[in-house]
């Protein structure tokens, strides 16, 4: 390949990725409806807020307290309770996993109470630890709230000297989907950016057209540059369709600006694409470049952005990798111009390390590009 | 002296460090209005030279210069190149993919219309205008890649195996349009491994393993074998018998049946031996015979194998049954509304040499894999050793052995787990599969390369593992799928020593190839076209059938094709 660009070549080079796009039934199916498929996925299928959860309740006190607090229990939204004297059935229960956790209402709690204490115990199945903490925390709490409630009746001050009153901002009935639907379109972006782009080029390589064109006088610059830029187009169309469904089909709000949205997209295609030159400029085969956007760009985009897990509770040495994954500067911005609304201040660090990002991977395709060719 | 186009000198090239050199010290010169020849096995090197002509590789070491300047920076808008698998988008139609190489390589566009219009005419693609490259045959795309390459006319046309698995028709129209087309200003290099075609070109680089053997005039290297070369006409039942005698006497030094005679090469000042010294009839006839490139080419490596193959020498005696060692009786195999096989019938007799014959895609893989059952056909019925394929599928493949084309062996186990694994595939017991692996090991050479991974191997190794795995549980039926593909004439000849020592054990041989010249060493030949079976015959009767003194098989396959291209117009004008 020559240096230097020529309108005439890249126009040549531009419609003919356009025709492929167009004839590629497979191009259609990560563009469009893969993703339209992921939305809903999270829209409706994946849900991280809680219904009633199973669990046992064993009350091994006869005290109107012990049958007060129980009562608590079984009229808890959060639970639905199977309640017996001894633990022995609901132990069996837990093993078998019908129940996900069981709470003891020990002998003599009743009198313990009287006297101002009153502990009970909560057995949950660590090998689910989220349904486990659900469970333990939601446990607690019911233990907690009767017992404000039983001193208020008695006059006395609320046990605790401190009230905590939850007050969720942006997304008042934290519904999960608010914040997994803006998710769904950086998986939907990074998919296109950077694995669609790395299987295009593989495939050049593998249909032997590659070198036909290389023989050319075509550009590094007017080659990338074709393959960028209907990529980049395709990337933010499907992003607009994703978000289009978000708002009407469930009535996610988005309250920043679309131009918002649209710079904020389009500052993460650029490392997307980046990635996604560098792989194929690694591989000439289309399963070792699925398999390499899976690994570097798919999964950390899914993991380590954010998205799904928050960050600051990873571990420290997790949450240092993360500053190396592009996507963790998109998942910010991208629920803020969702849930929030414009916030320049906000955006303007993560654009620019995500730009940043861009910018290294580009050089580095490129860089290996030349390399490999020459 | 014509203007030199490209040239490179003492070009060195290693892919892995610290490997084998993939080019060792090569010089070539391609001259305007010239075919220059790019020649040898696969693996010689000759795709790695042309790509380093082209600009894409640079040399680990030598000089480079192409169009006056370094390759790596010459003006590419004047290279017309095509690859091995003719750099077509598919996806795109034939007017599309003339237009991005046209816009690529900087046509003029007020030239465009003239140009596409001669290539269309000359290509005979102008009816395909609008039909996506995809959808062309295998002559067509061909055609298509050839215009890709000439559409702004270049001044170097490298062309790396333009004419690989096409049909003969297609190789020679192919041959004549590149004269044409490129005229006396245009270099063309043309990188073949067929080595008749080396004969047409006006100069040879002949390359073999990396290295250049010879350089010049191909009239120079045949020359080289004059007065070496005869013929010796035998009965026809007596030819195999008589080559190996002949290969094993003093003073020859290569040979092949060619017809119902023996065509051999005598060693260098040997004296023209008597016919009984060659293991003939006294009054056989020895008429001396006009030397082949391929005899120059066989001379340069150092002669071909000796005739006793010793793998047939231990291989256990057939017994001859009254049944067809194979049989297929109309058979059809369609794919969607493509008919990859249609109404194939014939009957191999125990001992009998059958080739199929024919281009990529006539075929002749899809009628092998049906009677190996490994296709269900669509119509008809096959038998191999008396077995039908539809009910004694499983006997019918134990007494089969199968050599796939291309190599389907386990390329990361190796040569020593393959052969554990097929031994065992084939159910040999402990012993017997020592025995077996042990024979092979030694009579295909192989004993060096038992520890390394098969797909590491050379070619020509490659093939005769492939080979040993077949035979290993010495079954009374070989189907051998293109054997011979891509590799060098001496490990060609090997191949058809052990095929012919085994056919004299009784062994049954059903062979694939699309060297026309290969044809000459079966029984009977069946020539496939277009999923039809065009001709079936000895070879000598094909030829005859040529209408012309001294035909070669390649011009029966040609009077045929044309023939049956005749029929098919007369009944498509009906």
């Amino acid at each position: 390949m020559s240096a230097g660009f020529d309108r005439r070549r890249f126009r040549a080079m531009l419609v003919k990725e356009a025709r492929q796009i167009v004839r590629d039934p497979s191009t259609f199916l990560i563009a469009f409806v893969l993703p339209i498929l992921l939305i809903f996925l999270f829209g409706f299928g994946v849900n991280l807020d809680t219904a009633r959860t199973d669990i046992g309740l064993s009350r091994q006190d006869d005290g109107a307290a012990a049958r007060a607090l129980a009562g608590a229990f079984q009229h808890s939204r959060w639970f639905a309770v199977r309640q017996t004297g001894a633990i022995e059935p609901l132990e069996n229960a837990l093993v078998a996993g019908e129940v996900h956790g069981i709470v003891v209402i020990p002998n003599g709690f009743s009198r313990e109470a009287a006297a101002g204490g009153g502990d009970i115990q909560v057995i949950t199945d660590g090998s689910s630890p989220n349904t486990a903490g659900f469970v333990a925390s939601y446990a607690d709490g019911v233990r907690a709230s009767w017992a404000a409630a039983r001193a208020a009746e008695r006059g006395q001050p609320a046990a605790p000297p401190i009230a905590l009153v939850p007050r969720f901002w942006f997304n008042p009935a934290l519904a999960s989907r608010y914040f997994l639907v803006p998710g769904a379109i950086a998986i939907v972006m990074t998919m296109i950016g950077s694995l669609l782009t790395a299987l295009i080029i593989a495939r050049e390589w593998e249909r032997g057209t590659m070198e036909a064109i290389m023989a050319t006088p075509l550009g590094m610059g007017e080659f990338i540059a074709s393959k960028v830029i209907p990529y980049f187009l395709l990337g933010i169309g499907s992003m607009t369709v994703c978000t289009l469904i978000a708002i009407a089909v469930f009535g996610v709000p988005l309250r920043g600006s679309p131009l918002a949205l649209l710079v904020i997209a389009s500052a993460f295609l650029i490392p997307a694409l980046g990635l996604g030159l560098l792989i194929s400029a690694t591989t000439k085969n289309q399963f070792v470049a699925s398999q390499i956007a899976l690994l570097t760009a798919f999964l950390p985009g899914m993991l380590l952005s954010g998205f799904l897990f928050e960050i600051p509770s990873m571990p420290r040495w997790v949450q240092a990798i993360t500053y190396a994954v592009p996507a963790r500067y998109l998942i910010p911005p991208l629920q803020t111009v969702f849930a929030a609304g414009d916030n320049w201040g906000l955006f303007l660090p993560d654009i620019a390390a995500m730009l940043g990002f861009g910018l290294l991977f580009f050089t580095l395709a490129i860089r290996a590009n030349r390399r490999r060719i020459a | 002296m014509a203007d030199t186009v490209a040239s490179a000198s003492g070009i060195c090239k290693r892919f892995v460090k610290d490997g084998a050199l993939a080019l060792d010290g090569v010089d070539i010169t391609v001259a305007a209005g010239r075919m220059t020849g790019l020649v040898g096995p696969d693996g010689a090197g000759k795709t790695t030279l042309i790509r380093i002509l082209a600009g894409l590789i640079v040399p680990d070491d030598g000089d480079v210069t192409v169009l006056g300047r370094p390759a790596i920076d010459s003006d590419r808008s004047m290279i017309g190149y095509m690859p091995q698998r003719f750099g077509l988008y598919e996806d795109l139609s034939v007017i599309q993919n003339l237009t991005l190489y046209a816009d690529l390589r900087g046509l003029p566009v007020e030239e465009r219309e003239e140009s596409f219009g001669r290539l269309l005419d000359f290509t005979d693609l102008k009816r395909f205008a609008d039909r996506l490259a995809g959808k062309l045959s295998g002559g067509m795309k061909q055609k298509l890649g050839l215009a890709c390459a000439l559409v702004r006319t270049p001044r170097l046309l490298l062309l790396d195996e333009p004419s690989v698995g096409v049909d003969p028709v297609s190789r020679r129209e192919l041959w004549d349009m590149v004269k044409a087309l490129a005229g006396d200003q245009v270099g063309v290099l043309w990188s073949t491994a067929y080595l008749d075609e080396a004969e047409q070109c006006d100069t040879v680089t002949l390359l073999s393993e990396g290295k250049c053997l010879h350089a010049g005039p191909p009239q120079a290297l045949t020359d080289s074998v004059e007065d070496r070369i005869i013929r010796l006409f035998v009965p026809e039942e007596a030819r195999r018998k008589v080559l190996r005698k002949a290969l094993d006497a003093d003073g020859v030094e290569d040979g092949a049946v060619q017809g119902a005679s023996v065509r051999l090469m005598l060693e260098k000042g040997a004296r023209r031996p008597t016919a009984a010294a060659l293991g003939a009839p006294e009054d056989a006839e020895i008429r001396p015979a006009r030397p082949r490139f391929e005899d120059g080419f066989i001379d340069l490596l150092g002669g071909g194998p000796p005739g006793t193959s010793a793998l047939a020498e231990h291989y256990r005696a057939i017994p001859r049954g009254d049944m067809p060692a194979i049989e297929a009786k109309g058979l059809t195999k369609r794919f969607g509304d493509f008919t990859a096989a249609s109404d194939i019938s014939f009957s191999v007799s125990n001992g009998e040499v059958f080739g199929l014959l024919g281009p990529n895609g006539a075929g002749k893989s899809t009628t092998f894999k049906m009677l190996c059952g490994l296709l269900t056909p669509s119509a008809g019925t096959g038998a191999v050793a008396g077995f039908d394929l539809r009910h004694a599928k499983a006997d019918a493949r134990q007494s089969l052995g199968y050599m796939a084309q291309k190599f389907s062996l386990y390329g990361d186990l190796s040569v020593r787990q393959n052969l554990d694994f097929f031994a065992g595939a084939y159910g040999l017991d402990r012993r017997e599969a020592r025995d077996a692996i042990d024979r092979v090991v030694e009579v295909f050479h192989l004993g060096r390369y038992l520890k390394d991974n098969a797909g590491t191997m050379p070619l020509g190794f490659k093939q005769r593992l492939s080979l040993a795995c077949a035979v290993m549980h010495e079954p009374p039926v070989l189907f051998l799928d293109e054997p011979t593909s891509g590799v060098d004439p001496i490990v060609r000849r090997e191949f058809w020593t052990h095929i012919n020592g085994l056919v004299e054990k009784g062994v049954t041989v059903l062979v694939t190839t699309h060297f026309m010249d290969e044809a000459e060493y079966c029984d009977r030949v069946m020539l496939i076209y277009r999923s039809r079976a065009i001709a079936t015959g000895t070879p000598d009767a094909l030829k005859a059938g040529a209408g012309k003194e001294d035909a070669t098989m390649e011009d029966a396959f040609i009077t045929l094709i044309e023939a049956s291209r005749a029929n098919e117009n007369g009944r498509d004008a009906a």
